[in-house]
This record gives C-alpha cells, sequence and structure tokens, in this order.
C-alpha cells in the first residue's frame, strides 16, 4: 500500500513537470490557479473536514496571505523570500487571534461570528485605499525572474502546492491528526478522556489559516496581484463547496472537487455567463443526491474498507 | 466636547432618525430569518436572495400600475405575496425533505439557490440598476422636534414595530405559533401527539419569506435595486440574528437597532471606515454573551 501510493505519486508529480512544454500559455497559468486551489481546498478541509469547525470564511487566510505578500513586495520592497513567508505568517497570525476569540462558540454560532470577524478584515482592506489599494486591489507586483514567467510561477507553485500537501497529509496521520479527528466525531468523549480540546482545535486553526496563506502568496506568484475579492464571503462558500464536491471526510476529495471546479468553469465561462446558475444547479444535486461528495461516492463504492483517515 | 456637540447636534439626531428607518428594513428582514433558523433550524442564506426578488418584484409591479400611491400599494401587498409563493414551493420541493440534514449542508444547499436565483435575476431583469421613485403625495417631508424628516422614513419607522408586534401575537397567541414553538423545541414528540407538523414548517417558512420580500418591496424606493444587493445584506442580517439571539424576534428587533445606530453613529464619527462598527458591536456581543442577547430557542 506505502509503495503504491508512493509510486503513484511520483506518476502524477511526473506528468504535472513535463505538462507546461505541451500547453499553451493560458493553459499553464490554469494549470497553476488549479494546483494553488486545490491547496487552498485541502487547507480548509484540514479544518472542517478533519478538526468539524465550522470554518465558514476560510478565504480570509487566502486574501490575508496574499496582501501580506503583495504588500511586503510593492511597499516594503523586501526581497522575495521574505515576501513568500511574512503572507502566510500573517494568515497563521490572524488565524489565531480570530481562533481565540471564536474557538469556544458551538458550531454555527463559530461559523458565524468568524464570517463577521472575516467581514472586518474585508471591509477595513476594502476601504483602506491609501494602504491596500481599495476596491481596485494590488497589480503588476514585481517578481523576480526565475518566478516571473507563466512556466516558472507554474514550478515554483508546483513545487510549493506538492511541499505543502505533503506536509498536510503528515499533519493528518499524525497523533495530532488522530486527536482532531476524535474530537470532530466526539468532542464531550475527546474531553473525558484528558485532551485539550479547545488547544487542539485553535492549533488546527492556524495550521488551516498557514496553508490557506500559502496559496493566497502563491496566487500573488501567479497573478502578480491581490484583490479583495478574493476574501469575500461568497467565495468561502464556494471553497467549501469544493471540499464537499469532492468529499470532506477524504485527503484527496478537496483537491479533486477544487480542480473539477475551476476546469469547468474556465471552459463553461467559454459558453455562457451563467456560470452561478450551473455552479448553483450542480450543488445542489450534489448535496441533495451525494452527501458524501464525488470521491467519497466512488470510494464507497467500489471500495469496501475504510480509506483515507476517515 | 467639540466632537461631543457635534454628536448631539441636531443635524446627527436627524441621521440617526433615517438610520433607525432603515434598520426598521434590516429588522423586517432578519426576523424572517430568524424564525426560520430559530424553528426550522435552516441557516437559510437564499433568504437575501428573496429579498432581492422582492425589490424587483415591487419595480415591475410598479411600473405595471404606472406608479402613483395605488401601485405602491399594490407592490408592497404584491411583492411579498410572490416571494412567499417562490417560498412555498421552495419548501415543498426541497426543504420539507432535508430537514434532518446536518446545518453545514442546509447551509450550502440555500447558498446554492442563492447562485440559481441570482442568475435567474439576471435572466428575468437584466443586469441595469433599476429605480423606483415615490409617487409625489409620499415625497416631502414632516418636521419632527423641528427636525426634517422624510414621511417615507416617517412610515417606515411606523411599520418597524406594527410588524414586531404582530410577530409576536402570531408566534405567542395563534394555535400556529404555539405549535411552531414546540416543534422548535422537540419536532417528533410533536408530530407524535397527531399534529401535522409538515404543515407548520411550512407556514413558518412561508411567513418568513414573506418578511423577505416585504423588506425588499419597503426597501424600492430607497435605494438602487440591483444584482448583489443580497449578497452585504444577507451577512447583515445573519449578524444580527445572531447577536440577537436565534428565532427570538424581539433580538431581532434588539439586534437590528444595536447594528443601526452603530452603524449611523459610527458613520458620522469616522466616515471612512464606520462601517466597521456594527461588526465590532456582534463581535463585542457575542464575546461576553455568546448565545446572543436575549434568550434563543436553541
Amino acid at each position: 500500500m506505502k509503495r503504491r501510493s508512493l509510486v503513484a505519486t511520483m506518476v502524477v508529480l511526473g506528468i504535472l513537470c513535463a505538462l507546461p512544454p505541451f500547453l499553451p500559455r493560458f493553459y499553464v497559468y490554469v494549470a497553476s490557479i488549479v494546483l494553488l486551489t486545490g491547496l487552498l481546498a485541502t487547507s480548509l478541509n484540514l479544518a472542517i473536514g478533519y478538526g468539524g469547525i465550522y470554518q465558514f470564511h476560510h478565504t480570509v487566510f487566502y486574501g490575508v496571505g496574499a496582501y501580506g505578500t503583495a504588500l511586503m513586495l510593492t511597499r516594503a520592497g523586501a526581497p522575495a523570500p521574505v515576501a513568500m513567508i511574512v503572507g502566510p505568517l500573517a494568515a497563521a497570525a490572524l488565524s489565531l487571534v480570530m481562533g481565540v476569540v471564536c474557538v469556544r462558540l458551538s458550531k454555527l454560532y463559530f461559523g458565524m461570528l468568524q464570517i463577521s470577524l472575516g467581514s472586518l478584515v474585508w471591509v477595513t482592506v476594502y476601504r483602506w485605499y491609501s494602504f491596500t489599494g481599495g476596491d481596485d486591489g494590488i497589480h503588476g507586483v514585481p517578481l523576480p525572474d526565475l518566478i516571473a514567467s507563466a512556466k516558472g510561477s507554474y514550478y515554483y507553485t508546483l513545487a510549493v502546492t506538492a511541499l505543502c500537501l505533503f506536509a498536510m497529509r503528515r499533519i493528518a496521520g499524525s497523533p495530532f491528526g488522530k486527536t482532531l479527528q476524535g474530537i470532530r466525531d466526539n468532542p464531550m468523549r475527546s474531553e473525558a478522556i484528558g485532551v485539550d480540546v479547545k488547544r487542539h482545535k485553535l492549533a488546527a486553526l492556524v495550521i488551516a489559516g498557514f496553508f490557506g496563506g500559502v496559496a493566497g502568496s502563491l496566487y500573488v506568484v501567479v497573478d502578480n496581484s491581490a484583490f479583495p475579492d478574493m476574501m469575500f464571503w461568497t467565495y468561502s462558500l464556494e471553497v467549501l463547496i469544493m471540499c464537499l464536491l469532492g468529499g470532506m471526510y477524504t485527503f484527496w476529495g478537496p483537491f479533486v472537487g477544487s480542480s473539477t471546479l475551476v476546469l469547468l468553469r474556465v471552459f463553461v465561462s467559454v459558453y455562457t455567463q451563467y456560470w452561478s446558475l450551473i455552479l448553483g444547479t450542480i450543488l445542489s444535486l450534489v448535496i441533495i443526491f451525494l452527501p458524501d461528495g464525488l470521491l467519497g461516492f466512488f470510494v464507497r463504492r467500489f471500495r469496501t474498507r475504510g480509506v483515507c483517515g476517515a | 466636547m467639540e466632537f461631543l456637540s457635534h454628536l448631539f447636534s441636531s443635524g446627527t439626531l436627524s441621521q440617526l432618525l433615517v438610520g433607525l428607518s432603515r434598520t426598521t428594513i434590516l429588522f423586517i428582514v432578519s426576523s424572517g430569518l430568524s424564525l426560520i433558523l430559530g424553528i426550522l433550524r435552516i441557516p437559510n442564506v437564499a433568504h437575501g436572495s428573496l429579498y432581492m426578488v422582492g425589490a424587483f418584484l415591487a419595480y415591475t409591479v410598479i411600473h405595471l400600475f404606472g406608479g402613483g400611491v395605488p401601485a405602491f400599494v399594490a407592490a408592497l401587498v404584491i411583492a411579498p405575496l410572490g416571494v412567499a409563493a417562490l417560498g412555498f414551493v421552495l419548501e415543498r420541493a426541497f426543504f420539507s425533505y432535508l430537514y434532518e440534514r446536518e446545518h453545514l449542508m442546509l447551509l450550502l444547499l440555500t447558498f446554492s439557490f442563492t447562485l440559481i436565483i441570482g442568475d435567474l435575476v439576471k435572466i428575468v431583469w437584466g443586469t441595469e440598476y433599476r429605480s423606483v421613485t415615490l409617487p409625489g403625495s409620499l415625497q416631502g417631508s414632516a418636521e419632527i422636534l423641528g427636525l426634517p424628516l422624510p414621511y417615507y422614513n416617517l412610515f417606515l419607522l411606523l411599520v418597524g414595530p406594527v410588524i414586531a408586534v404582530f410577530l409576536w401575537l402570531v408566534i405567542n397567541r395563534t394555535r400556529m405559533g404555539k405549535i411552531a414553538r414546540a416543534a422548535a423545541v422537540d419536532r417528533e414528540m410533536v408530530s407524535a401527539v397527531g399534529i401535522n407538523v409538515g404543515w407548520v414548517f411550512a407556514f413558518t417558512f412561508v411567513l418568513g419569506c414573506f418578511l423577505a420580500g416585504l423588506g425588499g418591496a419597503l426597501i424600492a424606493p430607497m435605494t438602487n435595486i440591483s444584482l448583489g444587493m443580497d449578497h452585504s445584506l444577507i451577512i447583515e442580517a445573519f449578524l444580527i440574528v445572531i447577536m440577537g439571539g436565534l428565532g427570538n424576534v424581539w433580538g431581532a428587533l434588539l439586534g437590528s437597532l444595536v447594528f443601526g445606530i452603530t452603524q449611523s453613529l459610527g458613520i458620522l464619527v469616522w466616515p471612512k471606515f464606520g462601517i466597521v462598527f456594527p461588526y465590532l458591536a456582534v463581535v463585542v456581543v457575542l464575546v461576553f454573551r455568546p448565545r446572543g442577547l436575549l434568550s434563543s430557542t436553541w
């Protein structure tokens, strides 16, 4: 099993490395977006799928990661490696602050307070023209030559995404990850056997926020920009949809879901402007008929053993 | 001191009154949301879309009837009823089968309806801004304590309490309301004593949708009716409901008052970032009272 998954990972990575020369420039860009959105959805899944925490406003961390990186590059003129790490750290710090305020609330209240705090961040970014560029956002972020081209940013995104996914896989499989799943399934029982539920949840939130921030900094590399819509609450729900579509109780489900939606959006947008109508229809059908998501559905169909840490 | 005198000048007061009349609309919409959330346990994101549909319907009705006071009154009746009918269809076709689902699933399902309704509105009404002008006899202002207050805002200030009392009567003094409250606590027990809970739930949902449509029809003369007006409103409505206490009508009223007052005062004090204050108020309330200001049905 171990060896097989190693081989599968190598094959997938090899294919992804070999892709760019065969693709037109635009599709290299799309492939980068697919990768970083997959990272974003997987990081959300760490909180909501593994931790059972109602993280309703995850893209705040994505946005803060992007703005952190973009502002460091444009305003502070910091070297790129510093900017790449400052964004995610800012996201993790924000996640810690919001987590401390929210973590003691029960499910729906947690989610709503998080949306409220996230909207607060969004409004600030949206209104603070002199610093964040307001609703125009920040465009034309200067990047080092190595990652400035479409191919360069693709390989950078691929490397960082692979590294982060590996790290998150390790975290999900670690004793900490298992404890988190225990908390998701039965918080009272976990508390009773001596697990510090709040501290574990807080740690999960900070980790999820950090990797969300990494996805945001990757977006700056790929698109050279950051803008407030990245952290509007509707996008958070769209990322939740990606997790749900792929299957929340699996590790790879959110990645599958986000890739499906991003690609579908690119291809559908060519034909129609009514993307929301299509997304809404797909989503409502999935919720009504496939509550475990696409991957969850197929996994249950074709395998009888428990899988993917569920 | 200069700041204080600025705060209590007459301009401030009239600003506050105008702010409060907008709060009325927030209250009407969020009380409907609160009913649906408190009794049916559906975090209905599509509530904002229903509000938007209400506003667009009001626009259409007013134009069909050619303006004037009768057209305006007709819009205030027909638009909410249309939205209520839409709500009835949604409830019977989807929600009545899904009450037992997790909140997360229901949230995402209603979000999918938001996406669908948003695009349907785009197809039916197009992407341009629409606006409704008040009939001539309703324009103009009244003098209150020497301050000018537009008639329409005065009307809204009166509508708010009327709706609050009406809802209180429905929930606390009618058989339907009593069953709904009982079902909120224990659904199975209520159906076990032979009451058709399904229809009570349908009634509650339709009432909530009616209120969303009424809010939309009432805001029509005060704003540009546009796509996306649902996105900002629904977050505010959710915050009000959470701040006031889920399922509590008076909580929704109190929440909207806090929200409206902090917003209009905030904008006076700090025009650029005043919009931040209501969010801060919600955070402060939830930090000290995690279950909202008043008791909730949950």
